[in-house]
Order: structure tokens, then sequence, then C-alpha cells
């Protein structure tokens, strides 16, 4: 037997890819976002309030990923701002070159904002880096508070956790702080939002760190 | 079922350090798999089973070495083993520390069976 010694990432080849979208990002100044959770948590929902928020006052692109239909890109559409479907065909998660292949359809120099909405999964997208600034994860009430126990990965991934649906908290017995002291176990860094689409708590603090966070990339 | 577009990528570094006519000697193709990596062992034999089935690579196996999920202790420097993957030092409670190991999903090396002699260039006395 012959043994060839091989250290490489096995992911290397999307890391590739995640590092030129990156460079595409920075040359057009833009701040990107990779949006993850599980399927339901509120990510298109949360995507509505923000670019409904914005109006014209931020140019907001979005990229979204489903495993079937384009029912998100057709929800987001309505707010005419450049949105394109990735459908994964069953594939649980977006990789660096889907993104990648979707930059065309796109004018970058005139956005301040890329939303990516990955598909709802809080394992697989952990893994892949996509060539976004930061990863913001979203679980919702209705989840148990011990979700972020129990997907650690995703949570030690990401810089902002949005615990959505803070409305319903009292009717489905969750304690919101719970889940922000799990996920702070996982991830002490994490900058945390809570929101309701309903009422609309929380948007617009979202919206307005978001829009820091746009200056800081603009070039 | 990320585990196989995983087992795509590591057929794909195979084939780039293994000539084509050498594939169907690969016995065994060495990868290191992190606690914390969001893999999952057993996905990831079956999905490289599935995929090099059929092909010249059909003979071989993966073999996993899965590496603990280990942090280390800022405060007290103490290391604490966590299958959760939660960064909680198990010594003192503190969440300050740092990650030693568990997030790996790199490749270590492949094996192959020996050329047959007619195929080996005699030594030189």
């Amino acid at each position: 037997m012959s043994v060839l010694t091989i250290e490489r990432k096995v992911l290397e080849k999307n890391d590739d890819v995640a590092r030129i979208n990156r460079g595409v990002f920075a040359a057009n100044g833009l701040f990107v976002v990779n949006l993850v959770s599980s399927p339901g948590s509120g990510k298109t929902s949360v995507l509505e309030q923000t670019v409904g928020y914005f109006g014209s006052s931020l140019h907001v692109a979005v990229i979204e990923g489903d495993c079937h239909t384009d029912l998100d890109a057709q929800r987001i559409a309505k707010f005419n701002i450049p949105v394109v479907q990735i459908v994964t065909n069953g594939g649980c998660h977006l990789d660096a070159k889907l993104v990648n292949d979707a930059l065309p359809a796109f004018d970058l120099s005139l956005a301040d904002l890329l939303v990516i909405e990955n598909v709802g999964n809080l394992v697989c997208p952990a893994n892949y880096d996509l060539g976004e600034a930061m990863k913001v994860v979203i679980v919702s009430t209705t989840e148990g508070d011990d979700k972020p126990l129990k997907y650690p990965g995703m949570f030690h991934n990401s810089s902002v956790l949005i615990v959505n649906k803070m409305d319903l908290a009292p009717y489905v017995n969750s304690n919101p702080d719970v889940i922000k002291a799990n996920a702070l176990k996982i991830n002490p860094a994490l900058k945390i939002f809570e929101t309701s689409c309903t009422t609309n708590q929380g948007i617009p603090e979202w919206c307005e760190w978001l829009r820091s966070q746009t200056k800081k990339y603009a070039v | 079922m990320h585990e196989l577009s995983i087992a795509e990528s590591i057929v794909d570094i195979v084939r780039q350090h293994v000539a084509p006519d050498r594939l169907c000697a690969v016995r065994s193709v060495g990868v290191k798999v992190g606690a914390y990596s969001g893999v999952v062992p057993d996905s990831l034999e079956f999905s490289y089973q599935a995929i090099t089935s059929g092909t010249p690579l059909a003979q071989s196996m993966l073999a996993l070495e899965c590496i603990p999920f280990v942090v280390r202790c800022r405060q007290c420097s103490r290391e604490s083993a966590n299958a959760d993957g939660i960064i909680l030092c198990s010594a003192c409670g503190s969440f300050d520390t740092i990650i030693l190991s568990g997030r790996e999903l790199q490749m270590k090396e492949i094996e192959l069976e020996d050329m047959a002699p007619e195929h080996v260039h005699p030594e030189q006395p």
C-alpha cells in the first residue's frame, strides 16, 4: 500500500468561489447578509418588513433560495426591487457557486444591501460560506426555546440573532429570555433583535442597524 | 443531506490527486470529521458509497477520523470536551473559551494498492 498525504479542506472549492463573491461584493461597496433559519421561522416575512421599512431610502437586492417554487421571489418582487430565485431542486442549502451564478442578474453597483435568503434548514447552510459579510439567524418563539442548543453550529457561525414571532410567545409557552440565554451559551458575541412581523416590534431597530452596517461597507 | 455534496467534493479532490488509471487502486480515503462540523459520519459514508458505485472508485471506502469537540478556557486554562458544541468551560463555567478542535472537515490521506509488478519500473541496482 502507498499513502498520499493530503491536507486540504473538503469544502475548499466552495470557499474559493465564496472568496470570489466576497471580492465582487467589496468592489461594489455592498453589504451582504446570509439569512438562515428553520423553515417557517419567518425569514421571508422579516425580509418583507425590512424592504417595506426602507422603501426607497436604501437600495436592497434579494436572492431567494428554496428547494422548489419561486413563491418567495414573487412576494419580494411586489416591492419592485431586484430579486432572483434560486431553486435547488431538493438541495438543502445554497452554495457559493449557486450565488455566483445568480449575480449577473443584478446591477450590484446600484445596491446598498444584498440579502441572501437561504434554504430553510438549521444544519447544512452553516457549513457553506457564500461570501457574505455575516450570517443572520432567525429563530421564532414557536420553535422551542432549546433550538440554539440543538443546532449550535448555525448559532456559532452567525453574527446576529433575530428572535421572531415575539407576539406569539405568551401563547406558545415560550420564554424569549431562555432562547437568548441558550444562544449566548453557543455564541456570546451574538447581536440580538426581538421582532414581530405582525406588530412591527423590533423592525425599526433591526433595519436601522442594517442601514448603519451598509455605511461601513459602502465604497 | 448536504453529506451528498460533501461526498462529491471528496471525490473531486481524489480525482485531482490520483491519475484516472489509478483510481481503481484507491482502497481508502481518510477524512477528518469534527464532532461539531455539522456532518453525520454514517450519512457521509452512505453518500460516498452511493456516488462511487459503478465508478473506478467503487472498491474504495471512506476512513473517517472523528475529532472530538474540545474547548480551552481562557480563565482557568483547563480543557473540556463537550459533545453538544457548547463552548462552556465544564470546570469553571466560563464562556470565555477558544475552540481547540471539533470543527474539522478535512482531507487527510488516500491509500492506494501498489501497482502490479509489470507496471513498476525495475529498481536500479
